[in-house]
């Protein structure tokens, strides 16, 4: 079974400002960004699903230049306040790495 | 002018560079150098509290290559969003750095400080004008928002920048400023292209962020003309590739393709990216479009009150299993103790703890599709916050000891349900801060929320 974690050469989230949360799932090569878009393993459903965030607030990119998927979203908890567990938003993107991707 | 040189020194000042790439980045002459100095990715307590993030010692290091690099090529050298949070204290930091250098080392130049505090009476002017806007998403705003703030900077572009320039600074050393408008002001005084100079600017600004395999923090050139830049790592052993440059616009970004300045936008969507070699890349196609109106990013931060910790473990199945309502329930029955110790004079609207379960769903909280899968242990991280320091560490130190005693119904007899893995088992850690704003300003012109002073040194 192979998942996108083990196609990406970076699958990665940070914060883009105090407020908003942004993943990259990036590639090396064209084949394995192009098997990932046209199987549609990642998409502003399923992300909109596996984060529990209104699809109406996930923005979704593919970047074919960068040959990389780009998704964000309002941070659940603004940047340092009482419920922010995760100050430069660098480990939100973990369950993205587990995403199914079919043979 | 046909070709601009921009040398960036490191992705922040303070990160360090090496020496012999700064050097190399020298001789081929760039026409400025700059490098970026702060940011509100390590949360609000800098701008807050004022201070700077990284060493003085690390700053001064960077700060004194790039002034002898500076003095060698009597170039503009600029230094932006100065100690971090940008404030008005950071600005003065770097300038006591940067006139303990010029003692040292004999060196004599113009110094412009460019400050971005600002003044609460001119905000709460434009705010009642309809003048300040939110991002999205913001927290709400008023008057009492506005007062209440520690520090609120404005993220100046590249005009204030521009101005000190031309008033025959070589230093520029300046307040919170967006990171960009750093390495575009000196193209675009020169009158290259203006989709060129920003988007070069925006891979710029990060130092060595857009190679391939970032070793560490270093020097990175670009070369922008009419129509197109060329980006090249001055380290020969770090290189470039389009698909390194392409992706360099997603990071930080929440667009990957438009990235907002304070007087428009840069568009990438065009771009297109070519090896000029193994390590360098050009771009072409950029553009920037120019909005009618400047808008000026505010940040502002204040005291949230004074935290302390407290750390421990649960391994115990029987705990582990109701693991919510006991950490419900044992906060709750404190409210009591923290009456009797405050003699009735503290309340529970007059302090706070807060509970992390690290092995559950500390790190992503509300994100977490996991969030009901429980391991045979859980770390807790306790965070107690109040209003003055004296009322935090008392709480701090009778919560640790009644909560580690605090009872489950299947045992009968005194638990002790949290390991501690230290003594004292709490740790004061001061004051802390939370952002205040996530707005925009359109100021009358773009030069009248920045002040701009001149030292000849």
């Amino acid at each position: 079974m192979t998942k996108l974690g083990d196609l990406a050469r970076l699958i990665r989230s940070k914060n883009a400002g105090p407020f908003t949360l942004t993943f990259d799932v990036m590639f090396d090569t064209e084949e394995a960004y192009r098997r990932v878009t046209k199987a549609q393993v990642l998409t502003r459903e399923i992300f909109s699903k596996l984060y529990r965030v209104p699809e109406a607030d996930v923005l979704f990119f593919e970047h074919d230049a960068a040959k990389a998927i780009k998704i964000s979203i309002p941070r659940p908890h603004f940047q340092g306040s009482r419920e922010d567990g995760d100050i430069y938003g660098g480990q939100q993107h973990a369950p993205l790495v587990e995403l199914v991707v079919p043979d | 002018m046909s070709e601009v040189r921009v040398l960036s020194a490191s992705g922040q000042i303070g990160s360090g560079f090496m020496a012999s790439s700064f050097e190399r980045g020298i001789s081929l002459e760039p026409h400025v150098i700059a490098c970026d100095g702060g940011s509100t990715d390590a949360g609000p307590a800098h701008l807050g509290s004022g201070e700077p993030h990284f060493s003085r010692a690390g700053t001064k290091r960077d700060l004194r290559l790039m002034m002898l690099g500076r003095d060698k090529l009597k170039v503009p050298l600029i230094v932006g969003s100065c100690g971090f949070g940008g404030g008005d204290a950071g600005v003065d930091w770097m300038r006591d750095i940067a006139l303990e250098i010029a003692r040292e080392e004999g060196l004599k130049f113009r110094l412009a400080l460019v400050r971005s505090e600002q003044d609460k009476n001119y905000l709460k002017r434009n705010l009642r004008e309809g003048r300040i806007t939110p991002l999205k998403p913001a927290p709400e705003i008023s008057e009492d928002v506005i007062d209440g703030s520690d520090h609120i900077v404005g993220m100046m572009g590249h005009e204030p920048l521009a101005a000190a320039i031309d008033d025959g600074a070589d230093i520029v050393l300046a307040g919170r400023a967006s990171d960009t408008s750093l390495f575009a002001t000196v193209p675009l005084m020169k009158g290259v292209g203006a989709g060129p100079a920003w988007h070069a600017a925006k891979i710029l600004e990060c130092g060595t962020a857009c190679v391939v395999q970032r070793k560490r923090p270093d020097s990175l050139m670009a070369w922008v003309g009419n129509d197109h830049f060329d980006i090249e790592p001055m380290d020969l052993e770090m290189r470039c590739t389009p698909q390194s440059v392409a992706s360099h616009t997603l990071y930080e970004n929440a667009d990957p393709f438009l990235i907002t300045e304070p007087n428009g936008v840069i568009d990438s969507l065009a771009s297109t990216y070519e090896a000029l070699n193994d390590r360098a890349v050009r771009v072409r196609g950029s553009e920037f479009r120019a909005s009618a109106q400047q808008t000026v990013k505010l940040e502002g931060a204040r005291l949230a009150g004074y935290q302390a910790l407290v750390i421990g473990g649960v391994r115990e199945p029987f705990i582990l299993r109701q693991l919510d309502s006991w950490l419900a329930a044992m906060r709750e029955s404190f409210v009591a103790r923290v009456n009797e110790l405050f003699d009735g004079k503290v309340g529970r609207e007059n302090y706070d703890i807060h509970v992390r379960v690290y092995g559950r769903d500390a790190v992503m909280g509300a994100l977490e599709p996991r969030r009901d899968e429980i391991g045979h242990e859980v770390g807790l991280l306790f965070t107690i916050t109040s209003a003055t320091e004296a009322i935090t560490e008392t709480i701090a130190k009778t919560f640790a000891h009644f909560a580690a005693h605090y009872p489950i119904p299947e045992w009968r007899g005194l638990i002790t349900g949290i390991a501690f893995p230290m003594a004292p088992t709490h740790v004061n850690r001061g004051p802390v801060y939370r952002f205040t704003l996530n707005h925009v300003i359109a100021p009358k012109t773009p030069l009248e929320m920045f002040r701009t002073e001149f030292l000849e040194v």
